[in-house]
Formats: C-alpha cells, sequence, structure tokens
C-alpha cells in the first residue's frame, strides 16, 4: 500500500523568489524505513511540513502539483486531522513542548487520541522508558538539557504509535550512544507495528543499516535515491554528501584499484570484506 | 586564560557539577564531550559569566566571574548557543551579525566589512537581508555562529556547532575554527560529534554525571573504547572498524579514514609481495 504520494510537488514560501521544494516526485509504501538527507537549505523540512499540512495551512506560499498523505489530499486537510496519523518530531525540540512536566508532554497527544486511561498510561511509561527519561517525569521542559529536551519530544510521538512518523534531525542533540539506541527502538516498532519512517538526517552513519531507501535531496529536488549501499557508492560523494566513514574508505581504495566488491554499510560488512580481502590474497 | 577552580554548581539546590577543575591556556583547542545532561552547557556558561558558581570560583584571564559583569566577559568570551532560537531576534541576517560590533562602538565601515567576510565563509552571503527567522535549521545555526565569530573574541566558546550543518558546511566551519585558533584564538566546542573531533584534533576533556571523568587527546581518548562508552559516546567508525581487525595487525587508534586507506593498501600490497 502506498502511504505517501507526492506528485510534481512544488512549493515557493511567500517572499522568496525561488521554490524550496521543485517537481518532487515520490511514493512511499507502507512500512518503508526512509532517510532523507541532503545539503542544508535544500528542502528537507519543508518536503517534511508537507506531510502533516503545515504546508499549505500555516506556512503561506504557492503550492503546485499535489501530495497525498495516507489517501489525503492535504490541500484540503488540517495538521490536527493527520496529528492522528502522522507523528511529527521537529528539528527544534523546543517548539514541542509546552507542558509543565515531561509527563504530561508524553500523555497529551495519547490522550487527544481518547484513549482509555489505563492504556495512555502504559504508552507514557513504555515510551519514558525507551527514551531514557523515566527519572525525569516531573522535570519542566527549561530545566532540561538539549538532549533530555530532544528525548522528551521524541517519546510524545512515539506514546501515540502513528502510522506514519516523521523525524527531522531528531539525533542531533542526543549523544551517541542514546542517538543509536532511539534510531534502533524506531526500527523495532517498524517491526512490529508497520509503522512507516521519514527519517531526515545529516548523521548517515546512524540510521544507514535499517534505512530501505536513501534519498539525496539537493537546490529541492530529489537527485538520487535507492538503497544505502547504492546511494553511497561515489556519484552521493560527488554530490558532497556526508557519506559514512566506512563507505568513503571503501570508495577511496577502489579509486586505488583496490575493489573490495561492496560498498559497506555496517561495520560488519566492512570488517567481512575487508577480512575476506586479505585472506584471499594471502592463499 | 580560562581557570575552573573547585567550580561547584546547583539549579535549586540539585547540585549539577561537582568540584571541576580545568585550565586553558590561550591558543588551545578543546573539545568538552559527555552524555546528555552531563553538565557541558551548565559549564560552559560559566565562562562568560551568564552562571556564577554556587562555590569555587571561574577565573578569565585573572579575573573572577564574579567581579565582572557579563558585558565585559562577552568581549572577551564569545559563546554561541546550543539552540541558535536562544539568540537570534534582529530583523535581518545582516543586522543580526552586525549587532555585537555596533554595539562595541566600530566603525560602520569595519563592520560591512567583517560582516560581508564572515557571512560569505559561512554560506549565508544570500540571505544577507532575509529574516534569521526564514532560514531552514541548519542555516540559523550558522547565523548564530557568524554573530558571535563577526567580532573575533579572544576565548571562541560553541556549543555544538555541528548541529544541522552538511558535510560540506562542516569542512568550512572547521577550516575557519582551526584558523582562528593558530592565530592564537582559545577554541573550546561542546560536541556530540565524534567525527568532527577526528577532524579538528583537538583535546578532549570527558564531562560525565557533573565530573570530569578523563582529560587527553583526542586519539587516545576516542580509541578508548570503555572511557568513551562511559561518556555516552561512541568511538569513530573508522576507529571501530579498525579495532574489529586488530588481530592482522591494524591499530585501533587510527581513527582518520585516509589513514586507514593507507594502512589497508600496505598491508594488501606486502600480501601480494609475499605470494610473489
Ligand atoms: N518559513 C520560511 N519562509 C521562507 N523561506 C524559508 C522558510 N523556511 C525555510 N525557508 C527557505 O527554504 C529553503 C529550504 O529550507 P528547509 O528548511 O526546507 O531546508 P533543510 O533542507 O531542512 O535545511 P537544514 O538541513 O539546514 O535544516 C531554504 O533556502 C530556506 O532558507
Ligand atoms: N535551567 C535549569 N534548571 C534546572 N535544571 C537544569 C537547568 N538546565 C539544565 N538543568 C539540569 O542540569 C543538568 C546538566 O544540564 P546541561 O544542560 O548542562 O547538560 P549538557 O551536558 O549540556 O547536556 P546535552 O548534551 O543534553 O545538551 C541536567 O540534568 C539538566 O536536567
Ligand atoms: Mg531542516
Ligand atoms: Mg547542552
Amino acid at each position: 500500500m502506498i502511504v505517501i504520494k507526492a506528485q510534481d510537488l512544488t512549493f515557493t514560501y511567500s517572499g522568496s523568489k525561488k521554490p524550496a521544494i521543485e517537481n518532487l516526485n515520490l511514493e512511499v509504501k507502507e512500512g518503508e524505513f526512509i532517510v532523507i538527507t541532503g545539503p542544508s537549505g535544500c528542502g528537507k523540512t519543508t518536503f517534511a511540513r508537507c506531510l502533516n499540512a503545515l504546508i499549505p495551512s500555516f506556512y503561506r506560499g504557492e503550492m503546485k502539483g499535489f501530495i497525498l498523505v495516507l489517501g489525503m489530499d492535504i490541500s484540503k486537510s488540517t495538521t490536527s486531522q493527520l496529528s492522528k496519523y502522522v507523528g511529527f518530531v521537529f528539528q527544534n525540540p523546543e517548539n514541542q513542548l509546552f507542558s509543565l512536566s515531561v509527563e504530561r508532554d508524553v500523555a497529551f497527544g495519547p490522550e487527544n487520541l481518547g484513549l482509555p486511561r489505563e492504556e495512555v498510561r502504559r504508552r507514557v511509561e513504555w515510551a519514558m522508558k525507551v527514551t531514557g527519561i523515566t527519572h525525569l517525569r516531573h522535570a519542566a521542559p527549561y530545566e532540561l538539557s538539549g538532549g533530555q529536551q530532544q528525548r522528551v519530544a521524541i517519546a510524545s510521538i512515539l506514546a501515540m504509535k502513528p502510522k506514519i512518523i516523521v523525524l527531522d534531525e531528531p539525533t542531533s542533540f542526543l549523544d551517541p550512544l542514546s542517538a543509536h539506541q532511539i534510531i534502533e527502538t524506531v526500527s523495532n516498532l517498524r517491526s512490529e507495528m508497520e509503522i512507516t519512517i521519514i527519517l531526515i538526517e545529516h548523521r548517515l552513519d546512524l540510521a544507514s543499516r535499517y534505512a530501505d531507501r536513501v534519498i539525496i535531496m539537493d537546490r529541492g529536488r530529489i537527485i538520487l535515491e535507492g538503497p544505502p549501499s547504492k546511494v553511497y557508492g561515489e556519484d552521493a560523494e560527488a554530490i558532497g554528501v556526508g557519506i559514512p566513514k566506512i563507505s568513503l574508505l571503501f570508495n577511496l581504495l577502489k579509486r586505488e584499484g583496490y575493489d573490495l566488491g561492496c560498498t559497506p554499510v555496517t561495520l560488519e560488512e566492512a570488517t567481512q570484506a575487508i577480512r575476506r580481502r586479505i585472506m584471499d590474497d594471502r592463499s | 586564560m580560562i581557570e575552573v577552580k573547585g567550580l561547584y554548581f546547583s539549579y535549586d539546590g540539585n547540585e549539577v557539577l561537582h568540584n571541576i577543575n580545568i585550565t586553558i591556556h590561550d591558543g588551545e583547542f578543546i573539545a568538552i564531550m559527555g552524555e546528555n545532561g552531563a553538565g557541558k552547557t551548565t559549564l560552559i556558561k560559566h565562562f562568560n559569566g551568564l552562571l556564577k558558581p554556587s562555590k569555587g570560583e571561574v577565573l578569565i584571564d585573572g579575573v573572577s566571574t564574579r567581579e565582572a559583569t557579563v558585558a565585559s566577559l562577552s568581549r572577551k568570551v564569545g559563546l554561541v548557543f546550543q539552540n541558535p532560537d536562544h539568540q537570534l531576534f534582529s530583523e535581518t541576517v545582516f543586522q543580526e551579525v552586525a549587532f555585537s560590533m555596533r554595539n562595541y562602538g566600530y566603525p560602520e565601515e569595519t563592520i560591512r566589512r567583517r560582516v560581508n567576510f564572515i557571512l560569505e565563509t559561512l554560506d549565508l552571503r544570500s540571505y544577507a537581508e532575509t529574516s534569521p527567522f526564514m532560514l531552514s535549521g541548519g542555516e540559523r545555526k550558522r547565523v548564530a555562529l557568524a554573530s558571535i565569530l563577526v567580532s573575533d573574541p579572544k576565548h571562541i566558546v560553541l556549543d555544538e556547532p555541528t548541529i544541522g550543518q552538511d558535510h560540506q558546511q562542516k569542512e568550512k566551519l572547521k577550516n575557519f575554527i582551526v584558523q582562528m585558533n593558530t592565530q592564537g584564538r582559545t577554541v573550546i566546542i561542546v560536541t556530540h560529534d565524534v567525527e568532527f573531533v577526528v577532524e579538528c584534533r583537538p583535546k578532549v576533556i570527558l564531562l560525565s554525571k557533573g565530573s570530569i571523568l578523563a582529560e587527553g587527546s583526542y586519539d587516545e581518548i576516542l580509541s578508548d573504547e570503555d572511557l568513551v562508552r562511559r561518556a555516552s559516546l561512541v568511538p569513530p567508525q573508522i576507529g571501530l572498524l579498525m579495532s574489529s581487525l586488530r588481530d592482522l595487525g591494524f591499530n585501533p587508534a587510527t581513527l582518520d579514514v585516509y589513514q586507514a586507506k593507507s594502512a589497508i593498501e600496505k598491508r594488501l600490497l606486502s600480501n601480494v609481495s609475499k605470494t610473489l
């Protein structure tokens, strides 16, 4: 089933001359894990804003083409209608927190869905646990460190268990170990319940092992897409995308005439390929 | 010189920094790393007097932050916040970046030259007349960086400077701060970005649960897997790769991708010559 379908989608913020996204065509299947990356200012957040109808209802501008999210035309839908199905973690976590305590913030979404109290409580406890904020439950958002705020923003979306989760650089404030754990949690959620994940990231080493597809944008357009191992070949490097260092290593070796037969995405793949080559050469 | 002596700090009775002692000499390049909530932001807010010690003291070029105003300290210590939205307020990017220098009373011509230079360096030139609030996340962070770097402070303190930046922007930022550092500025970054640290090669201070866990050169610290994990970090990918190939003679302290490339090449070459 196709859950997102964008066709020739173009959006120009009012007051700007050039479109922030231009002729975007994309289909996303239910349960896919998609990573979107590309230079700062290329239109990633703008595209994400279309997925919950912040564009065009909140941000003014001119839209061409169309985008359907779970069959709903966003130009005829409201953000509050979509928010039941599309969970959105903003680039800046602070913009998302408004309650007086962490616990209240996380409970807000599930309560709004009209879930039974017991279920709300279960979800809140679970979401706080997987994001490591249970000990902060009574703290106010402004008393938290940057990374703690980001965890609360993620927890409040996870607790809603939406059909589609859109995460806009959700790990930018997180320490690396927590970033790994949280991306893994999100990925597990997908295997359990067919959630579709759209992850916007500059840090490609984190999410690549879980991604079905990587989409690279540049100046408002999609310029490269496919499975990570395909995309991290030399083309992405040429565009200036910060591909994972192990992928880069293999590209560099290939250029020197040592083709190890793949562009690794995980550490295990890279280790095995190098080991195999050294052993093969010996025999 | 920045001296932190027996610093304790509490928010409403909740102690988050416990007996911190650090000396940072002029011209040093330091990265402060550690888990979320470790106290990094709290620590650096002491460097320009935004926070005052609950106990102990912080001296900037010999003057205690208790005896100086934030205004006088911020001429010496330029601090860029973790969250750019805490910093931006002007109507255009140019005005935002020019603000501090106007405040210090520089001639308009000097200001114009400096601002244009810094906007060029951080790839913001085309946004000079745009509102900072109409920019993307990464662009806003660069405006926040520009508005501090523009006045060329003696001590530069950057909280998570690489947030929202792509590979090329990081490269430019690195070149710029390394250059300021070689010209004698003290550079202190707080960061979770281990790959950026590998490229900048600073001295690393690991902060964990409000105390200093370790101090040392970046490669010494980042190749110590146990230590790094205690501060909720993950070693750089290349370090992990080299470490898992240790039995084949690779060095786990190799963290740089080009060094790793040479090491593997050398290994493959020697293999070939053995079989010949
Ligand atoms: N509210 C707005 N009004 C006008 N222009 C905007 C607005 N938000 C973003 N833009 C512009 O639209 C373009 C795309 O911005 P967008 O935020 O989608 O980029 P991005 O890919 O998410 O970048 P980053 O990685 O820095 O977050 C940029 O040139 C930006 O300056
Ligand atoms: N204004 C505040 N009031 C009360 N407590 C605070 C306040 N700011 C931070 N804290 C607490 O102090 C501790 C240290 O926070 P700090 O912001 O210094 O951490 P950090 O190391 O910068 O973390 P991060 O990597 O997440 O930014 C945390 O436990 C945090 O919850
Ligand atoms: Mg963005
Ligand atoms: Mg912080």
